[in-house]
């Protein structure tokens, strides 16, 4: 076996333990990196930027701790930019095991931008039903939702006896890893015209250009990179931005690989044809 | 023959009316629809019922049977019965099993977020490993899509911008007309990665869904139509 061929064949935890450090070498030192604003990062700072103070901004947290680490940093990153605009906040979700990432969220942000529960923000918990809530909703939240996740009927918080249905909404936030926020923009925008924007997982991304180029949503944050450029834009760096450069070698390293193995591949078969 | 045509009739006349509602979300439509989707609401929470049924008699099956693997079916259900009894006590202890000091919150914390997390992180290492042995350029769109992959993942991350000011500057060495900072700032890597995802990854992605979508719609005629029955069987 040949010196190519051995570089082929090379054992897979060699692999592994390369990944590991490539990933883990960054997080230990910290590096401080700057990232791309792309357009679609972009057009989710400027629809929040453009709406005005008291709008309420409602965000449906559809990913669970399996997407933790990729969309938790859009959450918090997209709460202290509504906070910091003076934009009431209505949470609520299609995954039971996804809310308590808003209630931890909640509980970070929440403080550091002296806000307060019921006057500034709201939980509204999970409900199932999927796009029959969504649907439902368009035409009455207490439909579904007369209580908060706590119990306590929402119409005794102040901003929430305004609000009944989309029309109340400036802005809808779908953060999801999985298909829901295909179904928000076809049941919510599509038949209710209300404005949309995204933040998901890396993997799911690409499926949401479509809506962005036709104008159905307002923008995308997506993956790691869409929370770090989002966290970026509103000047407050947090751990989409720690976790960049882990990202960063990580790409590097998968990119080498996929060179030397090709290289590899490309004289083995030269090799055999002489 | 009642058998057959009345859940056939059924299925019919709900279709037509949320089609109608669809378009005419006035009474009485509406209101119909909207009765229709509570419904839907609590049919879908009794198939959490009968998905927690199916799971704990096939698990407790096994172990009974002392099949091979019956020691994880046993810790699945020995979880199944903490989360449960740790939910419903958060639940009465502090009204929701989300509290922040509830104990719930406590297995959520550090056993459930750990534990998704890593599944998904672990993915990551298979990816790679696959990578490195099965993307070969061993024919024109192999290699192409692996030259778009590379720019993808290059244009993703801090690491494509370093690049391309270390091109930027190698230009500039070689052509001092050409002006540094302008050339860093067009970010090479990522306007390429941002064009490949909006142009010909939208459009591909376009393609399967107006595909995806013309297959719903034809499925859904069919069963409205009582052309397809395997639902009933």
């Amino acid at each position: 076996m040949n010196f190519w061929n051995r570089i082929a064949n090379v054992d897979r935890r060699v692999l592994y333990l390369l990944l590991a450090l490539s990933v883990a070498l960054p997080l230990i030192t910290k590096p401080r990196t700057t990232v791309p604003v792309s357009e679609a990062v972009k057009g989710v700072y400027d629809a929040v930027e453009a709406l005005p103070a008291g709008s309420v901004v409602m965000i449906s947290i559809d990913y669970d701790p399996s997407s933790a680490p990729e969309v938790q940093p859009m959450l918090i990153a997209l709460l202290r930019h509504s906070f910091r605009r003076n934009l009431r906040v209505v949470v609520m979700g299609h995954l039971a095991l996804g809310l308590p990432l808003a209630d931890i969220a909640l509980n970070q942000v929440a403080p550091e931008m002296d806000k307060e529960y019921g006057r500034d923000y709201v939980n509204l918990g999970y409900r199932p039903g999927s796009t029959a809530l969504m649907v439902g909703i368009g035409r009455e939240f207490r439909d579904y939702f007369q209580t908060d996740y706590r119990g306590v009927p929402i119409d005794s918080f102040e901003f929430m006896r305004r609000v009944h249905n989309y029309r109340d909404v400036g802005l809808l936030v779908s953060l999801a890893h999985g298909t829901v926020a295909d179904y928000w923009i076809q049941y919510a925008g599509g038949r209710f015209n209300v404005p949309i924007i995204v933040g998901c997982t890396g993997v799911s991304a690409p499926s949401m250009y479509p809506y962005l180029r036709a104008g159905q949503i307002k923008g995308i944050l997506g993956g790691l990179l869409g929370a770090a450029a989002y966290e970026q834009l509103i000047e407050h760096r947090g751990s989409a931005s720690l976790g960049m450069p882990a990202q960063s070698w990580g790409h590097g390293l998968i990119i080498a690989l996929l060179i030397i193995g090709n290289v590899g591949f490309l004289l083995s078969r030269r090799k055999g044809k002489k | 023959m009642l058998k057959r045509n009345i859940p056939l009739a059924i299925v019919f006349l709900t279709a037509v009316l949320l089609i109608i509602a669809f378009f005419i979300p006035h009474r009485p439509f509406g209101d119909l629809e909207s009765r229709f989707l509570n419904w839907y609401t609590i049919v879908l929470g009794f198939t959490m019922l009968l998905g927690l049924d199916s799971l704990t008699r096939h698990h407790l099956v096994r172990i009974f049977r002392r099949t091979e693997g019956w020691f994880y079916s046993l810790l699945l259900i020995l979880a199944l019965v903490a989360t449960v009894t740790l939910g419903l006590y958060s639940w009465f202890r502090f009204r929701s099993p989300f509290a922040l000091q509830a104990p719930f919150m406590w297995l959520y914390t550090y056993m459930i977020i750990p534990l998704q997390s890593t599944m998904f992180a672990s993915l990551a290492f298979f990816i790679v490993s696959a990578a490195y042995r099965a993307f070969r350029v061993r024919n024109f769109s192999a290699t192409l899509l692996l030259i778009a992959a590379c720019l993808v993942m290059i244009g993703n991350v801090p690491l494509g911008s370093d690049i391309w000011q270390g091109v930027g500057r190698l230009v500039h060495a070689v052509v001092p007309s050409v002006d540094f900072g302008a050339f860093s700032r067009l970010e090479g890597f990522a306007a390429v990665k941002d064009w490949l995802m909006s142009i010909p990854q939208a459009a591909a992605n376009r393609g399967i869904a107006i595909g995806l979508s013309l297959g719903g719609i034809a499925m859904s005629l069919r069963i409205i139509l009582g052309i397809e029955r395997t639902y009933m069987s």
